[in-house]
Formats: C-alpha cells, sequence, structure tokens
C-alpha cells in the first residue's frame, strides 16, 4: 500500500494537537493514537451513530471523516464533556434515568443529545426522534434516552 | 471496639445506578476494542464466496510480497500446528480457517496478518482461491432427506450426553433428533371433534451487537491470555486448552465490558484464530469483525414448525403433535442444545395430557446458528401463539377465554412431566388482558383503517446443569471485592450481583468492587446465557458472601465480641492483626438439582430449575390499501421473581421485546443461492428511533422464585417471548389476514390481504 503521510493540526477537547496520518486513516484511528475511545468504529458506513465526534460544532460519523480533513479544526469528543471532572447535564441526565445498558452506543447519543439542546432548548417527543433517529442503540434503551433527553432539557432550561 | 449501626437493609429490591455508569457516559468504559498490546498484529482474513465449495488451491503469494505483511496463512499451516484444529461447544466441527471444503458464504478460508490492520486488508484481498463449487442444502426441512450432506462425520463434543450417540454417524444433515413422548397422541386425534394443523416458519437473523466481536491473543512464554468479547471466558480457557493440548491454567482468558452480546457471544468465536496465530507469530495478535462479518459468523436460527392439535368441541386441547426443523447452518455451535432445551416446551404454556414433540437440529450450507435472547423460545412462541388464536378463531371462542380454558397451572405437569413451580403464566395473562383491558368495547376502526388486538404469552426453562462460583473479599479496611466470571454485557450483572454481596455483608452496594472476569483469578462459570446469573451465580454470590459473613462472626467471636453486637470489619481486621492488614475470602458455588430426560421419551421429572414466563399484548392499526400496520400499544409482563433491581429489570424487558419486535417486522437476512445478499445496516435494519412503538409499557407480575435468591430469578429474555405472534394475531383480530412467516412486512399484509379478496 503506497502511504503518504500528511501532517496535521486541530484542536482536540480544547487543546491543541497534531499527527501525521495517512490520506485513508479516519477520524476515529486518529482519535484513538490520543487514546480516545469513546468515538468506535460500529457499523462502518455511517448508519449508527456510534462514532459520532463533533467538528468545529458540526456532529459527523467519524468512521466517514478522513483524518486529514480535520486539519486545522476543532474536534470535540464525549472525553471532552466531563472537563474538570464533573459531569455534563445530559450525561448525568443519561445515568438518572438508566438511559443505556452495553454503553457502546452512549458516547454518540450523548453528543447528538448535546447536539440537539444547543438549536432546541425545548425539543418535543418527535425532534427528540427525529434527531436521534441517525444512532442505533441495540440494546433498545429507546425509551430511556427519551426520558433523560426530556430530563436534560429541563435542567439546562 | 465500636460498634456501627449497621446499613439499612435493601441492598436488594432498591434500583440502584449501574456500578459503571459514569465510565459509560464518558467514553471511558472498557471494551476489548480499546486494547492495545506492544508488538501487536492484526488480523484479516479472507472469506469464501460460495454455500458449499471445495477448496482447490489457495495462492497467497501476491499478498505475502506485500509491504508490511507479516505472515500470510491458510488452513493447513493451522493443521501443522494442531492436527485436529476442530472446536465447538457441542460438536468439533469448525475449524479456525477452512480445511478442505468451505460450507457457507463468508466462511474464513486465509488470514492476513500485519501491523497496520489496512495492510492486513489489502493483501487478504490479494489472496487468490480456486474452489470446486458443490451443490448446498439450505433449507431445514429439505435437509432432512438432501443427498447434499454438510458434514461428512459427525463429531459430538462429548460434553453433552444427549449427543453420544451420533458419534461417528455419516450420511446425514441431523445434528440432533430430540423426541419427546407423553400419553397416547394417536389416540386423542382419533377421539378428537376438531383437527387443527398449521406450519410456521421464522427467518433468519443476527444479534448485530454495536460493539462487533473481536479477540486479542498475547503470548507470553508458555502460557497465552487472550482478551475476549466474550460471554463465557471459562468455557474459551477450557477449549483453548483442550485444542493446544494444555493444562488450563496456562490459558487465561480476560474480558472487561462487552457492547452487548445477545448470545452472538458465546462459547468460542474468534479465540481459537487469534490463539492460534499468537502462537505461530509469537506475536499479539488481534482480531477486529466489521459488522458485515459478524453475518457470517453467528446468527438466530431460521425453522419451520408443524403443529397439530386434538381439540375437543368446548375448547379443550387434548393432544398435540410438534415437528420443528431448526436450521442452524454449516456449523452446530450451541444448536443442537437449543433443539433440546426449546424443543420439550414446543406444545406450550398449556395443559396438554397426550404430546408428542420431534425437534431436529439440522446442518445446512447458511452461516451458523447459535444462542439469540430466547434460545429457540421465540420462534416456538410465534408459532404455539399463533396456532392457539387460530384454533379459538375456528372454534368461535375468544382467544383469550381459551387460554384460560388450556392454561398451565401450578403444580400441574409440563409436556416433560416436570410439575409447573413459580410461573405466574396465568398472572401474566391476565395481567395483559388488565392492560388491553379486553372485556371492554375497543375502537375497531372504519374505511380503510382498521384496528386489533394481540395477545401472547411464553414461558422458557433454564439451562441446567450449570455450575456457578464466586468469592467475596474482605480486605483489612472492611471494603468487599466481589470476583465472578459472569459478564456485565450491558444486562446490568455487575451491580445486581453486588446488591446480592451488600445486602448479606449489611454494606451499600456502591462501595462493593467487582472484578471482571479474569480466569487468572476470577472462578469457574459455566457462562453468561440463557438468563441464568441471577439464579446461578446470584446463589454462588450469596453464599460467597454468607461465607465470608461467616468467617467475620467467627473471628469477631474469637475477639471476645460479644454474640449479636454489630461490629464494623476494619475494626477486626486491626485488633486480629495489630494494624489494617489481612482478608477473609469467602467462596460460594451452586449448581442447581436437574434430571436429564430419558433418550427415547424425553420425559423428566425436574427439567429446569425455574420457569421463565413472558408475554406480550399489543394494539395495531392497519391500513388495508397498502399493509401499512403500526403497533399503537405494546404491553410487556413477565414473571421474573423478586426483582433485585427493579429499573434495570424495565430495561431489560422493554430492551427485549424491542429487539423482538425488530425481527418480527423487518430483520431478515436474505439470501441468493446461499449467497448472503444483506450483511450491513444499510441493507439490514435494525430497529432506530422512528421504528419502535410509542407507547410501551412493562409490568413486573408479582410473583417470588421460592428456590431463587432473595426470590429473584432470570429476566433477560422473557419480554421477547410473546411479541411476534401478539402482533400477528393483532393484525388477524384487525383484518381477518393470518400471516404464518416472520417478518411480517407491510407487503406481507398487503399480499395476504389481496389474496383474502380474491378468494
Amino acid at each position: 500500500m503506497a502511504a503518504r503521510e500528511v501532517a496535521i493540526g486541530f484542536t482536540l477537547n480544547g487543546r491543541p494537537a497534531s499527527a501525521r496520518v495517512e490520506t485513508h486513516h479516519n477520524l476515529v484511528d486518529l482519535l484513538r493514537r490520543f487514546d480516545l475511545f469513546g468515538a468506535r468504529e460500529s457499523c462502518g458506513q455511517g448508519m449508527c451513530g456510534c462514532c459520532t465526534a463533533l467538528v468545529d460544532g458540526v456532529a459527523v460519523s467519524g468512521c466517514l471523516t478522513l483524518a486529514l480533513l480535520v486539519d486545522g479544526k476543532s474536534i470535540e469528543t464525549v472525553e471532552g464533556l466531563d472537563a474538570g471532572g464533573n459531569l455534563g447535564v445530559v450525561q448525568q441526565a443519561f445515568i438518572d434515568e438508566g438511559a443505556f445498558q452495553c454503553g457502546f452506543c452512549t458516547p454518540g447519543f450523548v453528543l447528538m443529545t448535546c447536539d440537539l439542546l444547543k438549536r432546541n432548548r425545548d425539543p418535543s417527543d418527535a425532534e427528540i426522534r427525529d434527531h436521534l433517529a441517525g444512532n442505533l442503540c441495540r440494546c433498545a434503551a429507546y425509551p430511556e434516552i427519551l426520558r433523560a433527553v426530556k430530563a436534560a432539557a429541563r435542567r439546562m432550561r | 471496639m465500636t460498634v456501627e449501626r449497621t446499613m439499612p437493609a435493601g441492598q436488594v429490591g432498591r434500583s440502584v445506578k449501574r456500578l459503571e455508569a459514569r465510565k459509560k457516559v464518558s467514553g471511558r468504559a472498557e471494551y476489548v476494542h480499546n486494547i492495545v498490546a506492544p508488538g501487536m498484529l492484526h488480523v484479516k482474513v479472507l472469506r469464501g464466496v460460495h454455500a458449499h465449495a471445495r477448496i482447490k488451491s489457495i495462492d497467497t503469494s501476491a499478498a505475502k510480497a506485500m509491504p508490511g505483511v507479516f505472515a500470510v496463512f491458510t488452513g493447513e499451516d493451522i493443521r501443522a500446528l494442531v492436527a485436529e484444529p476442530y472446536f465447538g461447544p457441542a460438536f468439533h466441527d469448525q475449524p479456525a480457517l477452512a480445511l478442505d471444503k468451505v460450507r457457507h458464504f463468508g466462511e474464513p478460508v486465509a488470514a492476513v496478518v500485519a501491523e497496520d490492520p489496512y495492510v492486513a486488508a489489502e493483501a487478504a484481498r490479494a489472496i487468490a482461491c480456486e474452489y470446486e463449487e458443490l451443490e448446498a442444502v439450505l433449507d431445514e426441512v429439505e435437509a432432512m432427506t438432501s443427498p447434499v450432506i454438510v458434514h461428512e462425520v459427525l463429531k459430538p463434543a462429548g460434553m453433552f450426553p444427549d449427543l453420544k450417540h451420533l458419534q461417528g454417524k455419516r450420511h446425514t444433515n441431523i445434528a440432533l433428533d430430540y423426541q419427546l413422548r407423553r400419553g397416547d397422541v394417536d389416540a386423542a386425534f382419533a377421539a378428537a371433534d376438531h383437527v387443527f394443523e398449521h406450519e410456521f416458519h421464522t427467518q433468519q437473523v443476527m444479534h448485530t451487537p454495536l460493539e462487533p466481536m473481536v479477540s486479542l491473543a498475547i503470548p507470553d512464554g508458555d502460557n497465552l491470555t487472550i482478551h475476549t468479547a466474550s460471554q463465557s471466558p471459562s468455557f474459551v480457557r477450557i477449549e483453548i486448552a483442550r485444542l493446544l493440548g494444555w493444562p488450563e491454567n496456562r490459558v487465561r482468558v480476560k474480558v472487561p465490558h462487552l457492547g452487548g452480546g445477545f448470545g452472538a457471544k458465546l462459547y468460542i468465536k474468534l479465540e481459537a484464530l487469534v490463539a492460534f496465530l499468537a502462537l505461530l507469530t509469537r506475536r499479539p495478535v488481534k482480531w477486529s469483525l466489521t459488522m458485515e462479518e459478524q453475518f457470517y459468523t453467528i446468527t438466530k436460527h431460521a425453522s419451520t414448525f408443524r403443529v397439530k392439535s386434538a381439540v375437543t368441541n368446548d375448547g379443550r386441547v387434548t393432544g398435540r403433535r410438534c415437528e420443528v426443523f431448526w436450521n442452524g447452518g454449516a456449523y452446530a455451535d450451541i444448536g443442537p442444545r437449543v433443539t433440546q432445551k426449546s424443543g420439550f416446551t414446543a406444545p406450550g404454556p398449556y395443559d396438554i395430557e397426550n404430546v408428542s414433540i420431534d425437534s431436529y437440529a439440522l446442518y445446512t450450507n447458511r452461516p451458523p446458528a447459535g444462542a439469540l435472547r430466547g434460545f429457540g423460545i421465540p420462534q416456538l412462541v410465534w408459532a404455539y401463539e399463533s396456532h392457539t388464536d387460530m384454533i379459538a378463531r375456528g372454534l368461535g371462542i375468544d382467544p383469550l377465554e381459551f387460554r384460560r380454558k388450556n392454561i398451565l397451572r401450578e403444580g400441574r405437569p409440563q409436556a416433560t412431566g416436570t410439575k409447573l413451580r413459580d410461573a405466574e403464566i396465568s398472572g401474566v395473562l391476565e395481567k395483559l388482558a388488565e392492560r388491553l383491558e379486553w372485556s371492554k368495547p375497543f375502537d375497531r376502526g372504519t374505511g380503510t383503517i382498521r384496528r386489533g388486538r394481540g395477545i401472547a404469552v411464553g414461558f422458557k426453562a433454564s439451562i441446567a446443569p450449570t455450575t456457578s462460583m464466586a468469592i467475596v473479599n474482605i480486605g483489612g479496611d472492611g471494603s468487599a471485592t466481589l470476583s465472578m466470571s459472569t459478564v456485565d454485557m450491558g444486562q446490568g450483572s455487575d451491580t445486581a450481583m453486588a446488591q446480592i454481596a451488600a445486602e448479606v455483608l449489611n454494606l451499600e452496594t456502591e462501595k462493593i468492587r467487582v472484578v471482571h472476569p479474569d480466569t487468572d483469578t476470577t472462578p469457574y462459570d459455566m457462562a453468561t446465557l440463557g438468563s441464568r446469573s441471577t439464579f446461578h451465580m446470584g446463589h454462588a454470590v450469596l453464599r460467597a458472601a454468607e461465607h465470608a459473613r461467616a468467617q467475620l462472626a467467627e473471628m469477631a467471636a474469637s475477639l471476645g465480641t460479644p454474640d449479636g453486637s454489630n461490629y464494623s470489619f476494619a475494626d477486626l481486621f486491626k485488633k486480629k492483626y495489630g494494624m489494617q492488614a489481612g482478608n477473609v475470602v469467602g467462596v460460594g458455588s451452586f449448581i442447581p438439582d436437574y434430571a436429564s430426560p430419558a433418550r427415547g421419551t424425553g420425559l423428566s421429572d425436574n427439567i429446569t430449575p425455574f420457569w421463565m414466563v413472558g408475554g406480550t399484548g399489543v394494539e395495531v392499526e392497519v391500513d388495508t390499501e397498502t399493509g401499512r400496520f403500526d403497533v399503537l400499544r405494546m404491553i410487556n409482563a413477565a414473571d421474573l421473581g423478586r426483582p433485585l433491581n427493579p429499573a434495570i429489570v424495565e430495561t431489560q424487558l422493554s430492551g427485549g421485546a424491542l429487539m423482538q419486535y425488530g425481527f418480527t417486522r423487518f430483520e431478515e437476512m436474505t439470501f441468493d443461492n446461499g449467497v448472503l445478499l444483506n450483511p450491513s445496516f444499510a441493507d439490514y435494519k435494525i430497529p432506530g428511533f422512528n421504528d419502535i412503538p410509542r407507547d410501551i409499557e412493562n409490568h413486573i407480575v408479582e410473583a417470588r422464585q421460592k428456590s431463587g435468591p432473595f426470590g429473584a430469578k432470570g429476566v433477560g429474555e422473557s419480554a421477547t417471548f410473546g411479541v411476534s405472534p401478539a402482533i400477528a394475531n393483532a393484525i388477524h383480530d384487525a383484518v381477518g389476514v393470518r400471516l404464518t412467516s416472520l417478518p411480517i412486512t407491510p407487503e406481507a399484509v398487503f399480499n395476504a390481504l389481496r389474496a383474502m379478496e380474491k378468494e
């Protein structure tokens, strides 16, 4: 495989970072090198949301985002949400409502919920379902997730 | 010595938050997928492209020549290391890499190892394999008589006594023929006022745990450590040791959290190949499947169920004949257990005097089938609860009344002859009826939009006889550590088992540390499957905690503490050892009583340590023009004894029901001549937020499993039982068409409606 390495620089959870990446590496590969495993590849097709990360505030599928495309951008991952040791409101709401089982999809749901509540402080059930329709949970904790999103929205208002 | 106030009782029965909750919401829970070992190589495999073919040649030269490739291996390289490299829990039939033949589409044929997984994947594509294609057998009923034979000779593993008679058998695809005969079925049919006979089908589906299967083997001198996403670390250790001819203590198996299991990660899967490759390369070797590859690895049995009932004019079922054919795919995995363990409940939770069951495990040229949340029970309930409604409708009796008339009640013998104990079958049925307000008028819709209701109940025996062991270690400061090989794959076993230990030791659950499976330190457990952990491991933990408590009480007495006084564990240790030092180690083990079914009759007076009971009621709305339907309400109810953790139990009920909901409505592996057409989430849809009923209720029916730890029993599968037939029954109630094959798609409903109009 003829690999070509490219040097990139970016902001990772608020801190400057740099890496040399090959052109076929994706964002999940890149994050693993920083010991960030919260965005994780599952379906590999952008269908499940397990690899969700925010790039310049926009939620992306890490498995479909080439690492070199984040050059100069700001990346936020689930590990950035409890900076300072305190859980974010959404994370706490997920715990309080028991909104997960195996936890593999949870970082994706948490990030997408943060993304939703940034734009919409009082989402309806339908708006919550639509916003989270790109995230899959095989344990099917959907009723609990719905409750958690509503609880988080209440606490943030 | 200071006397401490005891903790308020009630660790058991409290909705304790999952102990690992914080790690999971912050992305820091440990999964095998996170683990990196120094010098690690990644595996990618080339997979066979035919359902059945002889391997003529494999050319690995181009792959080997690629820069970055460490090595390339075929089945013959494995055979040079291990003369008989066949594994499996029921049959030793599965090679780590294909030998001589491929028996299903997607079977691993050759493996590349490289430091860069992308290089390994590229090189795997450069391997050239030539095949001579063979005729394949794909259907489970055809496999009974087909001239196409999947395995030349049957090789039972020897673990299960009822498979021994198959040793060395040739010219057959039948990997188990379980029979049950009770009463006189022929006489019942001869005397029957009515005879009803129907055939039902279920499709092949996949568990799709979102954490795809992954294993990492690390060689260490004479030993081997395997980090694996497995539900059965003890079995992996025993099976790898057997394959290598090593003592168990040279194989160490470690399991962190699992990103879902559902039965996919049981027994032995990727572990054999990574173990072999680690020994061949003397490097750590990691194999991470893609979502696509999971579909070739293990699935849920497709099935055909022929059921025939003798019924009296007043609606009593007097005889039932069941023939069940399980499509086990190319390797038996645990299919023969499904065939027997589920087979004996095939007549359903009904009080039927005369019963005949034939349940067949069949080899075919499809990807292997094994355990999937319910272990065959959802396939059976689908058939017998549809059949139950069809009989009731045929006789003009209300389906609920018909069930009440025939339901199996406490103390009455089930098909095997085992008397029903602590199983609230009628409690579950009545809860569903109450919540659906069955006896009240119901808005049945008008015009092209019609509504209907359906109900279904099922039951399942627990897996027996199986063993669990646990260790509770009290440290010098009085803190407690629980070591066990139960795998927390999301069901909450860490938390529930800590609750049991905490209750016994009078500690706070949140303060108990749970050590994840590590066969070097955590004791044996048969596996995390079949909703067995709460009961089996629950008892072992209870005994281990009691053992620790008894030793602490002895220590207190020997130190002169007055009988009956409260004392802190820390003070005991300090008094005894003069400082914060020492341990008390409590051990506990549990194996329930069990009587294996007699060969020929299939009867047993003690077939299970407990029964799981679950049911579902639904209201549906059907568009008669398009066949589109919505489930407006879904009510799930189960008897799980006393809930150890009500909040986690509820997520188990709704999660189980929603998983089966996907299998009911749209999930289906589709094949063209044995070639799988949809092994990806782009083509194989699992339920998402917009695919599930808006209105879901879950009910814990009040009950107590008297033989269970604190009155509890398993719950992980119970809510799957009734979902499919409840929906089919409701569709029939709404529009009068009967679906007998899963999945029930709008297209299937549409076709059935148009066919009915033609009649």
